[in-house]
């Protein structure tokens, strides 16, 4: 292990909710030399441009804006002695803990740490990642890109504006355009049902009329300079265009809410395993990634729909970062949780027993809508170890359930997670 | 008979409410979501966010809400009580920026520091 008296004994990548929150916790568990880096001017993270409330319910139980759920735990940080560099790039992180970084003031710095925790949260798909024909013009931007210039640059980025995808960031876009006077002429879904929260398909759409054209796409954008018009399409069973259905939009701009990807080349320089169902690190209950001493939470491990959870992450990689700082990683029994019928990925990937404390929390997603009640069933083999009942269950909506350590404890390595339709049992 | 979609948990009930039988809520499952259902209809209320022009800062917008509820139908006329003005920084969380939204006991306030 690194031991200079400069070595810091934990960094944190990245000033959003997540990396705010294990920086914190951390703080708390009793690290003091911490450090946070942020490639932006200010803490907070994305947060600061989701002006729109609704956050912080399961964490604070009450209603926050965006900018006000971020400020609570800015506040935490500046009561501790927790450094933050604002405006510092990370460029590369090696497995034996080492952070290249730079900025203007301190120009190109390598800092050592006892423990890091990745916390870059994710970036949106664009149109190049999703492949739309048609010309190049301008006026094609991704929701969260309008959202910044709309919250907080403070431009329009247009008046007659079509809608490519129902994740949360263009529904949310979908209002706030709205009652800044612009025309959203529909939102247009690819899948048969919308990857957005119910709330904001009801305060967002229903709101304000504008329509969800469910099982369609855009087939061509239309326009030299500026975008003038966009085609959408019917899509069939094996998501074909259907002859017939065109339907032409008149239109200045075009959203792209068509979803999100972990952001991890730091992950990869420094030769984490990667999960190819998440796009983010495989982490262990306590966020460890395979690589020890080095954590990872948020939306930089999976895509969470809700900030509550991001921040529960955050402390869970904070505490496990103490732990390793105090007492170093144990060896012991790991076991492998994997996907079951009708579940696309689970976090954590892997859990170890012995270290995990009473219970752990195990989050995870469905392929498809299960509008009947339904069971989550946790075999190891063929034995059930834990059977929950849900009435309802989205992709959309994460799942999270708690497993207790004798559950986990006498498994044969793997445990399965599997959705099983219908039944009184 | 008025359609809505419940919001209460994310199960999404498909309510039907009865403006004619004293707001009578059908398709829900839960005594919540009849709640919901009849305030929705009788007087459907929404919290208001949006931003506001600033000067004498590296910011240029200052994010803003409604202190509590306002009725759905003001939703437009509350966002143009912002269109002409201009906060002078520093701003506070919580300050109030614009106050009595059309004549209501809602308050336009500021949602973040702007130094």
């Amino acid at each position: 292990m690194n031991g200079t008296a400069n070595t810091y004994d934990l960094i944190v990548i990245g000033a959003g909710p997540a990396g705010l929150a294990a920086a914190v916790e951390a703080w708390n568990r009793g690290l003091k030399k911490i450090l946070i880096v942020e490639r932006a001017k200010e803490a907070g993270g994305i947060l600061m441009q989701c002006i729109h409330n609704g956050f912080g319910l399961h964490y604070f139980k009450e209603e926050l804006t965006g900018p006000e759920y971020a400020e609570r735990f800015i506040t935490m940080v500046d009561k501790t002695g927790i450094e933050i560099k604002l405006d510092t790039m990370v460029l590369d992180i090696t497995s034996r803990k080492q952070v290249h970084m730079v900025n203007t003031k301190d120009g190109y710095q390598i800092l050592e740490a006892k423990t890091i925790v990745l916390a870059m949260g994710c970036r949106e798909r664009t149109r190049g990642a999703i492949g739309i024909p048609g010309t190049r013009p301008a006026g094609i931007y991704t929701a969260g890109t309008a959202q910044r210039l709309l919250n907080i640059e403070g431009y329009m980025p247009g008046t007659r504006i079509l809608i490519l995808g129902s994740g949360d960031i263009g529904l949310i876009m979908a209002r706030r355009l709205t009652l800044e006077g612009a025309k959203v002429l529909a939102c247009v879904e690819l899948l048969p049902f919308s990857g957005g929260l119910t709330r904001n398909i009801v305060q967002c759409l229903n709101d304000f009329d504008i329509p969800l054209y469910l099982s369609h796409t855009i087939t061509e954008i239309k326009g030299d300079k500026r975008v003038t018009g966009a085609v959408v399409m019917q899509l069939d069973g094996s998501r074909k265009p259907v002859p017939g259905t065109e339907m032409e939009f008149d239109c200045d701009t075009i959203l792209l809410s068509v979803g999100l990807i972990p952001e991890n080349e730091l992950t990869k320089k420094a030769d984490i395993r990667m999960d190819p169902r998440t796009k983010g690190a495989i982490v262990y209950e306590n966020r460890e990634t395979s690589v020890p001493g080095i954590f990872a939470c948020g939306n930089a491990v999976h895509v969470h729909d809700l900030v509550d959870f991001v921040t529960e992450e955050g402390q869970l990689a904070g505490a496990g970062a103490a732990a390793y700082v105090q007492a170093g990683t144990k060896d012991g029994q790991t076991v492998e949780l994997i996907n079951g019928n009708d579940v696309g990925y689970t976090v954590p990937q892997h859990v170890r027993p012995e270290q995990m404390g009473d219970s752990t929390g195990i989050y995870f997603r469905v392929k498809s809508v299960h509008k009947e009640p339904c069971f989550i069933s946790i075999k190891s083999g063929t034995a059930e170890i834990a059977r929950l009942k849900r009435d309802h269950m989205a992709p959309g909506e994460m799942e999270r359930i708690s497993l207790t350590r004798d559950q986990l404890q006498n498994t044969t390595g793997k445990v399965s997670v599997s959705i099983e339709e219908g039944g009184t049992k | 008979m008025k359609n809505l979609i419940c919001i209460v948990c994310p199960k999404g009930c498909h309510l039907s409410v009865d403006e004619n039988n004293d707001f009578a809520v059908t398709g829900n499952s839960c005594k919540r979501g009849e709640t919901y259902g009849k305030m929705e209809v009788k007087d459907p209320h929404r919290i208001v966010t949006s931003t506001v022009a600033v000067s004498g800062s590296s910011y240029v917008r200052c994010p803003v809400k409604t202190d509590r509820t306002i009725p759905k139908g003001l939703m437009f006329e509350a966002m143009r009580t912002l269109d002409r003005i201009t906060i002078p920084a520093p701003i506070k969380p919580g300050q109030i920026i614009v106050s009595r939204i059309c004549n209501t006991d809602a308050n336009f306030v500021a949602t973040r520091d702007i130094t």
